[in-house]
């Protein structure tokens, strides 16, 4: 457990603003508690300082996960999120995208979206920017990152990609092993 | 009588010349025989040491070597031709190397194969009965070649062999070959025994150094300031050294980032994520000047392009809001180098626009 270097803690939170943008002040600035980042085999946890002090009691090689888990680095110095960190996504989420019932399943095997499965988008949002993917029901299934502007995906074809598909909550189940 | 007295009086006054061969010490001597030494814990007198030293270090000298040759003495002694000799005991006191142990030999890449696989060496008798030439034969060394002549002197040509080719040769090629091969063997391990005793740290030159140990390298001359590194210049996807071991070779790199610093982490990370979010695209200067000439450059196309048609008188002076330039598409002849360019390359078709 240390705490994120400078660069690493750089590179988490412009990959945070993407999907939150200035909300990320607020997964800091919490009226409920102090809640860090920290770094554990390459993985970023997101915890409160309570658990973590309590944590901090374990020796690194007995330690497994503490808090929640945001993402893994890449071994070039890349953070790519798992869908563990969706819990805090959601819920501050710029931009989202909306799936047709008919498109869920699809989805959750891990296929981007295309046209026919776009339900509903956000007005005005750009191209590749990162979005949470919620079902009809408002229940959220994924992130991404959109494929095109909201203008040009009226234009699009129905069979064209409008939202690539980064991670969704069938990974709880298909990499099971992997993602904590 | 006369001259018994006198001489025993001579031989006393001898004596008197002589210091007597018991010494006394305050504190026993230490003596080791074997190594003809003796060490003495008595203090110097500090006063007959400022008084007379040569003369007081000289006494105390022949003191202690009385008492060497006094221990001697006790030893068994015989006569050889006239002189009186004796064994000197094992010596007791160990003396320091002047250069450190040698380690353990290096093991060879077969030796430490056997030793996993549990290979012993069985040792080959020196002669074996050969049935052939119904005699002992020996298996190395001295006329085991000349056996082997004796016993090879036809050699069967297989089938699949040009007929013409030198069996005999062949054999002795073979032979070289595998000796070659040893000889290369050899010196492999000789190699990978030197390598072992190669520095980890420090920097061998260009040619010698790997790029991991050129990378450790740089990475402990930067963090070797007295801020351990922090404050030195990062350089674009620079990389940190890494591999076992040489973390503690790196300074600083041990301590442990603990959660309590000197800056709440809180803060920290609220001026980080401020400087993410107020963060403005950079200008690059050099494709914002690009841009804006080739810009400019359309426009007065267009408006040249506009002009001609209307000295042709043209019907078609300006059809729709679609802009100008696209129009030049129409009849004309297409121009070189108007699509993607090669970068790089110097644009030689086409009229030189200003």
């Amino acid at each position: 457990m240390k705490r994120l270097s400078d660069d690493r803690a750089k590179i988490l939170f412009e990959k945070l603003s993407k999907f939150v943008g200035p909300n990320v002040k607020q997964l800091i600035d919490r009226p409920d508690g102090t809640y860090c980042f920290r770094e554990h085999r390459d993985r970023v946890y997101y915890v409160s300082e309570k658990i973590l002090k309590m944590a901090e009691t374990f020796g690194p090689d007995r330690l497994i996960c503490v808090g929640t888990c945001f993402g893994k680095f890449s071994k070039t110095n890349k953070l790519k999120f798992h869908i563990t960190a969706l819990n805090y996504l959601a819920p501050y989420a710029q931009y989202k995208v909306w799936v047709k019932q008919s498109f869920e399943q699809q989805y959750l095997y891990g296929n981007h979206i295309p046209k026919s499965g776009l339900g509903r988008i956000t007005e005005n949002c750009p191209q590749y920017q990162g979005v949470v993917v919620y079902s009809m029901s408002d229940l959220p299934l994924g992130f991404g990152v959109t494929a095109r502007s909201t203008m040009d995906c009226k234009m699009a074809d129905p069979l064209a990609n409008v939202c690539f598909h980064q991670s969704d909550i069938g990974e709880y189940i298909r990499s099971e092993d992997t993602l904590f | 009588m006369e001259v018994v007295k006198e001489i025993l009086e001579k031989q006393q006054k001898d004596l008197e010349k002589y210091k007597p061969i018991t010494v006394e010490k305050h504190l026993d001597c230490r003596i080791d025989v074997g190594t003809l030494l003796i060490t003495d814990p008595n203090d110097l007198d500090e006063g007959l040491l400022k008084e007379n030293k040569e003369e007081y270090l000289k006494d105390i000298t022949r003191d202690n070597l009385q008492l060497l040759i006094n221990e001697i003495w006790t030893l068994p002694t015989e006569r050889v031709e006239e002189s009186i000799v004796a064994v000197l005991p094992l010596p007791t006191t160990s003396l320091p190397r002047s250069r450190k142990i040698p380690g353990p030999k290096v093991m060879t890449k077969w030796e430490k194969f056997a030793k996993e696989k549990g290979i012993q060496k069985k040792k080959k008798d020196k002669k074996v009965f050969d049935e052939t030439l119904d005699k002992w034969v020996p298996t190395y060394g001295f006329k085991r070649a000349d056996a082997e002549k004796q016993k090879e002197w036809v050699l069967e040509v297989p089938k699949n062999v040009n007929p013409m080719e030198d069996m005999f040769q062949k054999k002795i090629d073979l032979r070289q070959e595998k000796v070659a091969k040893n000889e290369i063997q050899r010196m492999k391990n000789i190699v990978r025994a030197k390598r072992q005793e190669t520095p980890r740290a420090g920097y061998l030159g260009p040619e010698a150094a790997s790029s991991t140990q050129l990378l450790t390298a740089a990475t402990i001359a930067k963090a070797s300031t007295a801020s351990v590194g922090k404050f030195q210049a990062k350089i674009a996807k620079e990389k940190q050294a890494r591999g076992i071991g040489v973390k503690e070779l790196i300074p600083g790199s041990k301590r442990k980032a603990s959660h309590l610093s000197t800056v709440p982490e809180k803060e920290a990370n609220l001026d980080l994520i401020r400087s993410v979010l107020h963060k403005k695209p950079k200008i690059d200067v050099d494709k914002a000047v690009s841009l804006q000439k080739k810009e400019s450059r359309l426009e007065r196309e267009a408006m040249e392009d506009g002009g001609q048609r209307k000295k042709k008188g043209g019907k078609g002076g300006k059809k729709g809001g679609s802009g100008g330039f696209k129009k030049s598409k129409g009849g004309k002849k297409p121009k070189g180098g108007m699509g993607q360019r090669a970068p790089g390359k110097k644009n030689a078709i086409g009229r030189k626009r200003r």
